[in-house]
């Protein structure tokens, strides 16, 4: 895992000082996340105490890349009642949270910032900078994306590209115009998704991904309890195909939100990637 | 006579034409001879992984899956004289869905193969049951549609529940599956944990055919006649419970094949249950292997319900159906 | 040759007896005419001496395997249910169908064409029956009992709701097997075809047999008038007794 800045590190001490004579308004001082994406960026971004509570989705290991570190918080179920009684003065939510929690909160005079989802690289640096001013700390935003982007770089793939495929319960995979596409193409691989002709997410039916023979797919882990949505991923067909491909374990939870460990999912393709030109 | 085994030789003819049509549709676009040659051969790389992996345990599973409900809804309205009788109306398939998600969600189905096959043997079981003690013995149809919606609505909030506590965040979209039925992305497992039950249940729904002749006299003349009626109860009870909570645990809860296919059909056997059954059986095989044809042209890649087409085909008819026994019971 | 035996039959519904310690014999040869007002317990005791239905006592009839008891007997229950517009033939067909592996052997065939000759059926085999009139339907329903050629036959009320002629028919069927040697049990609530048809008549109140003689005598008996609470005309014609119900008496 990547370290990151936090309050020790030099690179901070140095934002800090250039940000020293700018006039910022008084940062917020009860804070309190509902969206899993923000939970994380306000975890790594806030200062102690400053954060009051987080998502219970946060401390879901399948999704949250920081079950660790949510613990410490406490628990929100996402309700405006629930999220008042905290009497934040910033609430931080994602653009699909409950549009009826979100009003409900504006109309009560709680000021709320709203994070799309990731749809581009480009967009996750926006991200960290926004939540960090949002914060009353742009500083430590603006330090996080740099060394985001410096490592984003870094991983970039030449040279040909391999066929991969994204594929999710319900057979819903990632097309054109996705961040998981982004991601592919920037470690060196075609997606099958929007060689589909899929824009945004959408269900690619589990012959038409066999027919395209991907070289890596990439799944994800199931969740306890039984659904017919994942026994799409036992299939024999594709259990088949996944035996003839090379297969990308990747965390769910690095996919998810546009966060500094988004690098590590990135990073396991890249190593899908480099494998593919050793393994023939 | 001769009509009755037309129909027979002509239905056998469209499910074989649908079975093949089942074979040769779906959405990524084969060539008819590299895909019939690799569904043989077993070689083509991946035409031959989906031709044998995906598009024939759907195609199976549309034939017996339908034949199955047309033979369960034939023997029932045959057995309570109720042409309204049918496993998706009376809850049958619904309690069958209950008991199949109980088993996925307790993970009995996980500990054992034949777990969920059985537990929505024994939700069918249940129901069938219900549904034959609420009729009574003279099948009113005012006591079986009430029966059938109370059952019905019992289950469905069950299952919506069992769905809703569950930890998967997947489940809670399955709601719909469970009720409507669908065939998309089966594999032959499934086929393999089906199969078995099917053909036990649709054995003993066939033997039930002299006694439901019987029964078009009243249950009096068909005990007088020799008819042993309990052990034609528990024919239909084991029959029906074994071949739809097999279908249902494979394909979900497809409504109103049953009821359409023997009402359909009547009129070419003159009436008579017994000749009734496989006409009804490969009736109900064409109307599913059609309407997951048409699933799978309308919206290639939406997983349209298979339950959605048969209830726009089905659910006129019902009201056609009431409509014409209104002015029979007051 | 004695064809039903029952013996002290008793039928309890609630605990109160429907059926009351019968005991009654029909040879062969008889045409037993079961009487009795509404709610006597004539169906009830029917159904107990074939075995439908749990009883004390004994009957000869319920003792024997259902199929046994199939060939030994044949009923026409009230009810003309036919539940599918099946045809004629069919209905008469199931007679015979569930004897034996169900496969028609050319007997059978000839016993569903008697039937279907003797209650004048010849030309409607290919007809719906439910697309019937009642009479008819009541004829081809008979012809049913008649093609199982048992050696007895009870019949729950089978003339009622029908035209004269066809009452006269039917009754005259009855008289006609008895006289061929089988046993006829036939509920009945037109005291003047009872009369007229049966060889015996047994009068049901309350579930007991009241009395148990020819048509003649019982007809002529002041006990009648106490069960049905009327009275009639009594006659004898060349044709044997007539009676026609006359008065209420209470």
């Amino acid at each position: 895992m990547l370290a990151f800045p936090r309050n020790s590190d030099p690179l901070l001490i140095a934002a800090l000082a250039l940000w020293a004579g700018a006039a910022v308004a008084a940062p917020p001082e009860r804070v309190v996340s509902m969206n899993l994406c923000t939970d994380q960026l306000a975890m790594l971004l806030a200062d102690p105490g400053q954060l009051v509570s987080i998502s219970n989705l946060a401390l879901d290991p399948l999704s949250s890349a920081m079950v660790d570190e949510a613990r410490a918080y406490p628990i929100n179920r996402g309700g405006a009642e629930q999220i008042y009684l905290m009497d934040p003065d910033l609430v931080l939510a994602g653009t699909y949270t409950a549009r009826a929690s979100v009003d409900l909160l504006r109309g009560l005079g709680i000021e709320v910032v709203q994070l799309p989802p990731a749809d581009r690289l480009e967009d996750v640096a926006a991200h960290m900078r926004q939540i960090g001013a949002a914060l009353g700390h742009p500083e430590r935003g603006e330090a996080m994306a740099r060394a985001f982007e410096a490592d984003l770089a870094a991983l970039g793939h030449t040279g040909p590209a391999a066929t991969a495929a994204m594929y999710y319960p319900n057979g819903y995979t990632a097309g054109s115009g996705t961040l998981s596409d982004q991601i592919l193409s920037l470690t060196g691989f075609r997606n099958v998704g929007a060689e589909a002709g899929l824009t945004g997410g959408g269900i690619l039916p589990l012959e038409r991904l066999v027919m395209a023979e991907p070289q890596v797919v990439v799944t994800s882990t199931p969740y306890p309890g039984a659904s017919r949505s994942e026994e799409i991923l036992a299939h024999p067909a594709l259990r088949q195909l996944r035996d003839g491909a090379a297969q990308a374990h990747v965390r769910d939870a690095d996919w998810v939100c546009g966060t500094p460990h988004l690098l590590n999912a990135i990073r396991t393709m890249a190593d899908a990637r480099a494998g593919l030109d050793v393994a023939p | 006579m001769t009509l009755r085994i037309t129909a027979l030789v002509l239905l056998s003819l469209l499910v074989a034409l649908l079975f093949l049509a089942s074979l040769l549709i779906g959405p990524a676009a084969l060539g008819l001879k590299q895909s019939i040659g690799a569904l043989l051969s077993g070689e083509g790389g991946p035409v031959a992984l989906v031709m044998q992996e995906i598009r024939l345990p759907r195609a199976l599973l549309g034939l017996l899956v339908g034949a199955v409900l047309g033979l369960s809804g034939a023997a029932m309205q045959g057995f309570l004289r109720n042409p309204l009788a049918e496993p998706g109306l009376v809850g049958v398939s619904s309690s069958a869905a209950l008991g199949a998600v109980l088993s996925l969600q307790t993970g009995l189905a996980a500990s054992f193969a034949l777990a969920l096959p059985l537990s929505a043997l024994a939700g069918a079981a249940l129901a069938v049951l219900l549904v034959l003690f609420m009729a009574g013995p003279h099948g009113g149809a005012l006591a079986l549609i009430l029966a059938g919606i109370a059952i019905s609505a019992l289950a469905g909030a069950l299952t919506s529940l069992v769905l809703n506590l569950s930890p998967n965040p997947f489940a809670v979209m399955e709601i719909v599956y469970w009720m409507m039925g669908s065939l998309a992305d089966r594999s032959m497992t499934h086929v393999w944990l089906a199969l078995p039950f099917m053909i036990l249940g649709c054995g003993l729904l066939l033997a039930t055919g002299r006694g439901l002749d019987a029964l078009t006299l009243g249950e009096d003349a068909a005990r007088s006649m020799g008819v042993d009626l309990a052990r034609l109860r528990l024919l239909i009870v084991l029959g029906t419970a074994s071949a739809v909570g097999a279908s249902v645990a494979v394909a979900g809860a497809v409504g109103f094949v049953g009821l359409v296919m023997p009402h359909l059909l009547r009129p070419l056997v003159g009436g008579r249950p017994s000749h009734l059954l496989p006409l009804a059986a490969l009736g109900g095989a064409a109307m599913v292997l059609a309407a997951d044809i048409a699933v799978r042209l309308i919206a290639p890649d939406q997983d349209l319900k298979l339950g959605v087409l048969t209830a726009l085909v089905g659910a006129p008819f019902f009201l056609h159906l009431l409509w014409r026994m209104r002015g029979v019971e007051a | 040759m004695t064809l039903l035996e029952l013996d002290h039959l008793t039928l309890r519904r609630a605990g109160k007896p429907v059926v009351d310690d019968v005991t009654l014999r029909v040879a062969a040869g008889e045409c037993v005419g079961l009487i009795g007002p509404n709610g006597a317990g004539k169906t009830t005791l029917m159904r107990a001496a074939l075995g439908l239905l749990p009883h004390e006592g004994s009957s000869n009839l319920a003792r024997l395997p259902l199929g046994e008891r199939a060939r030994q007997a044949a009923f026409l229950p009230q009810s003309r249910d036919i539940h599918w517009p099946v045809t004629v033939d069919a209905v008469v067909t199931l007679g015979r169908a569930l004897q034996g592996s169900g496969k028609l052997h050319p007997e059978d065939r000839r016993a569903i064409d008697r039937a279907l000759m003797r209650m004048g059926l010849d030309g409607y085999r290919d007809r719906i029956a439910t697309a019937l009139s009642g009479g008819e339907q009541a004829r081809v329903l008979i012809a049913r009992a008649l093609a199982q050629e048992t050696p007895l036959l009870l019949a729950d009320e089978p003339v009622a709701g029908l035209d004269p002629e066809a009452q006269l028919r039917t009754m005259q069927v009855f008289a006609d097997l008895a006289r061929e040697g089988r046993g006829i049990v036939v509920s009945i609530h037109d005291l003047g075809l009872a009369a007229r048809f049966c060889t015996r008549l047994v009068v049901l109140d309350h579930g007991r047999i009241v009395l148990d003689a020819p048509p003649r005598a019982v007809l002529s008996d002041p006990r009648l008038s106490e069960v049905f609470g009327i009275r009639g005309f009594l006659a004898d014609t060349p044709d044997g007794p007539v009676f026609q119900p006359m008065a209420v008496t209470r």
